[in-house]
């Protein structure tokens, strides 16, 4: 290969260094199984997210039949109920949202989207999937322990944690930390893997300045996860010395149904501190990968340039520095030192600044544009709507002192479930709509995913927005069953069985989504390689799906940005990252 | 079209849904009406917000959806129109966080005439303290806890003797007196939440926390747990009792003090 010049007529550097032989497959069981395809682990850590995601999905109906219907089922007892909401709370934010984000759209798309034949280190990537799939296992498994699973809510706050009366506190718990100190772990080996890769495998021409808002969402979120998720294993490990070898770290003297326990000194507010500086970063660790996958659904679907990509980018890293100093906003009211208030107040609704830019400019990217209302779309203004209600409800809840009545309420379970819950998986829809056919070659089908985003949208915004007036009313969370209260009027019960009547219904369409993803692999409509006249480079391999090594004989070069769409004066109206025309952002 | 229309009906739905909606707070019972009032302004703040972001939204869908010959206009930034509104969303904040610090700053003022009343959390039930004639607490301990001293207080502090010990009963309050309450664990976690009172704090085993506010109604206020204590935490429950003040000392001086506890107990 000699020089190639880009457009700008700047040389563009010729490659340092002969290109390494990646370590092709041997056998099925390398190729499929322990693949060090990144591809291939990206499909895998999606294929267990979704696996292990159906069962929170399964505990989330359970939960809704009892807070809908308190006393007709027998079997979820208050045990029962305590260990379904927490394990679908930790599977549905680490097993599923940040696994799928992270290790399924991370692996597939990173070296994919910046013209890299794959992860800087395949085989420590095959083994992130292994370890990550272990610590699901071990999850697994504390639903068949004496005793259970943890029912300590997924907050695992210590004294109660660890205690007798809470479920699951003889096997529940030490799996549930188990399993946290194996995925970090595995998280870990991942997440390096991204860095780097982002860092030091970059085709040619692709500047930091020219990368997808996809890869910049993962890029950060993946920095921050290498440093939270440490707080996390350190808590974890700290509580598993005090459940299994007596220490106290987190546990005071007490007194446990009129026994003196052995306990002593320890601080339970440390763990929330510890927890926090995990749990805080770990929404933008989940929301940003989605605000960079949902940006270039928007800008692909509307035809347009995302507006003001470059405070886009900054807007991204600006949310992930801010996301370390606003943890505490968990903990209003938690009997932290009250001065604490006034900071993390302050910061928590500067944070909200950045988003906000984020969220104008995909307005502004849909404005005089060319709005193609494909499914991946429908599911981006899906997130809109969720996001920014969730968002908003945010600022109630992060200004201190209107935290201080809604806290520990429906309200914090609406806000929490919209702005994290539904937006990103809205994303995540989207993005499978949009990636499915560069994975398999064929599209999901139009029709189902119709249906799909209209029940699931519709009907989550039918189960979340009126939660919050149950909130506002004084409705607590985490309640097996709210009896006689007299602050709560019939109708709130009625409510109740009307949200858990729309929650079985969204539940049941996400079947549909299921039936979808493998009707479609047969029976699909062929996609080609650019179904979407996309210009970003996973469109533009040589083959779909794209080979191990990804581009043939040659690494493509990069001349332009990655939003070069409905450019004046361009043949059609997108030009390909890799394309040289003279025309578009080429600088 | 269908998906434009569906997007306003969205907008314009949840806004009606608020004014319509049954479910609203609780009438106050407390000093805190600046915190129902910050809600309101944020409540108009960020509702005004969402119908503009919604409805511009929709509005693009319907203009700029894809038809025959519709091309996007290619401008890739627009410093002036993003510094624009970067401002507005700051004062949008600023507007918010202003009156919510200033709230703030008093709710961590405690008046310097408020009285203390202790509660005391543990699985599944509360138990409260008064100071009793000397105005003062005395001091405890969760070592000190037995069959005989549920609340661990210290028999050797004078200043505790006369504390009035409150078991298995409601909390009676004076009316129109700002109470400190102070907040104490003997095992996991709590929260005392009374939702008329609209503050509430966590209770820490190790710690003691406080929270502060005056009863402005007499009634009979329902207390919940709203920090999650194991499977019994939608069982625990209390009551808060607020009284005039001819009322409360009539019902104050049929309790029995730590001192007068130890000694019917002793006795038997």
């Amino acid at each position: 290969m000699g020089d190639v010049a880009d457009a700008a007529g700047a040389a563009i550097p010729h490659p340092d260094s002969e290109e390494d032989d990646l370590y092709h497959p041997h056998s099925w069981l390398t190729k499929y199984v322990f693949s060090q395809d990144a591809k291939v682990i990206g499909v895998q850590y999606s294929l267990t997210a979704i696996s292990i995601g159906m069962v929170a999905l399964v505990l989330s109906w359970l939960m809704r039949l009892q807070l809908g219907f308190p006393g007709t089922f027998d079997f979820i007892d208050p045990p029962a109920y305590y260990q379904f909401i927490t394990m679908h709370g930790m599977i549905m934010v680490v097993y599923l949202l940040t696994a799928l984000f992270l290790g399924g759209f991370g692996n597939y798309l990173i070296p994919l989207m910046l013209g890299a034949r794959d992860m800087v280190f395949p085989y420590v990537n095959m083994l992130s999937y292994w370890i990550y799939l272990l610590a699901v296992l071990v999850l697994v498994a504390s639903f068949f322990a004496p005793g259970g699973p943890t029912g300590a809510g997924w907050t695992l706050y210590p004294p109660q944690a660890v205690l007798s009366g809470t479920p699951g506190q003889e096997w529940g718990i030490v799996l549930m930390l188990v399993s946290l100190a194996l995925f970090i772990i595995g998280f870990t080996m991942g997440g390096l893997n991204y860095v780097v890769t982002v860092l030091q495998a970059r085709t040619r021409g692709m500047t930091l300045m020219r990368m997808p808002l996809t890869i910049w969402g993962i890029f950060t979120a993946t920095v921050m996860a290498l440093l939270a998720f440490p707080a996390l294993l350190v808590g974890a490990v700290m509580m598993l010395l005090d459940r299994l070898l007596g220490t106290s770290f987190f546990m005071p003297s007490l007194v446990e149904m009129g026994q003196q326990l052995r306990y002593g000194g320890g601080s339970p507010i440390l763990f929330q501190h510890l927890f926090w500086f995990f749990g805080h970063p770990e929404v933008y660790i989940v929301a940003l990968p989605a605000f960079g996958i949902v940006s270039d659904l928007i800008a692909t679907h509307a035809r347009r340039n995302i507006f003001g990509y470059r405070m886009m980018v900054w807007a991204i890293v600006a949310i992930g520095a801010l996301s370390f100093v606003v943890w505490a906003h968990h903990m209003y009211v938690s009997g932290m030192h009250p001065y604490f208030g006034f900071f993390f107040a302050t910061t928590t609704l500067i944070i909200a600044i950045p988003t906000a830019l984020k969220l104008y400019n995909w307005l502004l990217t849909l404005w005089r544009g060319d709005i193609h209302l494909t499914v991946p779309m429908l599911f981006a203004l899906g997130f809109i709507v969720t996001f920014v209600n969730g968002g908003l409800t945010g600022l109630f809840l992060g200004n201190v002192v209107v935290d201080v009545p809604l806290s520990d309420t429906m309200f914090v379970v609406a806000h929490f479930h919209m702005v994290m819950g539904v937006a990103p998986v809205m994303v995540i829809f989207g993005g499978l709509y949009h990636w499915y056919p560069k994975v398999t070659g064929r599209l999901l089908n139009e029709t189902l995913g119709r249906i799909h985003f209209w029940v699931t949208f519709l009907g989550a915004y039918l189960i979340f927005f009126p939660m919050h007036y149950l909130g506002l009313l004084g409705v607590p969370r985490r309640y097996h069953d709210l009896g006689q209260t007299a602050f709560v009027p019939d109708s709130a019960h009625t409510l109740n069985a009307f949200i858990s009547v729309v929650a079985l219904t969204v539940g049941v369409a996400q079947l549909i989504f299921l039936f979808n993803l493998f009707w479609s692999l047969r029976h699909g409509r062929n996609a080609g390689g650019n179904p979407w006249n996309a210009t970003t480079l996973e469109w533009q391999t040589p083959e779909t799906p794209p080979g191990h090594g990804n581009w043939g004989a040659a690494q493509p070069v990069v001349y332009r940005w990655a939003y070069d769409y409905s450019v004046p004066g361009a043949e059609r109206d997108f030009i390909p990252q890799n394309d040289p025309t003279a025309v578009g952002m080429t600088r | 079209m269908t998906v434009a229309l569906i997007l306003v009906l969205v907008a314009i739905g949840s806004v009606v849904f608020h004014w319509l909606s049954p479910w609203w707070w609780t009438p106050i019972a407390s000093n805190w009406h600046y915190i129902d009032q910050t809600l309101i302004i944020t409540f108009w703040i960020t509702g005004a917000a969402f119908v503009a972001v919604v409805g511009f939204m929709a509005w693009c869908v319907f203009r700029y959806r894809h038809r025959p010959g519709q091309t996007a206009h290619y401008e890739p930034e627009n410093k002036k129109l993003e510094l624009w509104l970067t401002v507005a969303t700051a004062l949008g904040v600023a507007a918010m966080l202003a009156p919510g610090l200033f709230v703030w700053s008093q709710f961590v003022t405690v008046p310097h005439d408020a009285t203390e009343v202790e509660i005391v959390g543990q699985q599944w039930r509360w138990s409260y303290r008064l100071p009793g004639k000397d105005g003062r607490l005395g001091t405890s301990d969760v070592r000190l806890i037995s069959g005989t001293n549920p609340l661990g207080l210290n028999p050797d502090d004078p200043a505790g003797q006369d504390d009035v010990v409150i078991d298995a009963e409601d909390l009676h309050l004076p009316i129109d007196r700002p109470v400190k309450v102070l907040l104490r664990s003997i095992d996991v976690l709590h929260d005392f939440y009374v939702p008329e009172f609209r503050s509430k704090m966590d209770m820490i085993p190790g710690s003691v926390t406080y929270f502060w506010f005056t009863p402005t109604r007499t009634g009979s206020f329902e207390a919940l747990c709203a920090e999650l204590c194991g499977i019994g935490h939608p069982m625990m429950r209390g009551r808060v009792v607020v009284q005039t003040e001819a009322d409360y000392q009539a019902w104050l001086s049929g309790q029995r003090t730590f001192a007068q506890m130890a000694a019917q107990l002793a006795a038997r």
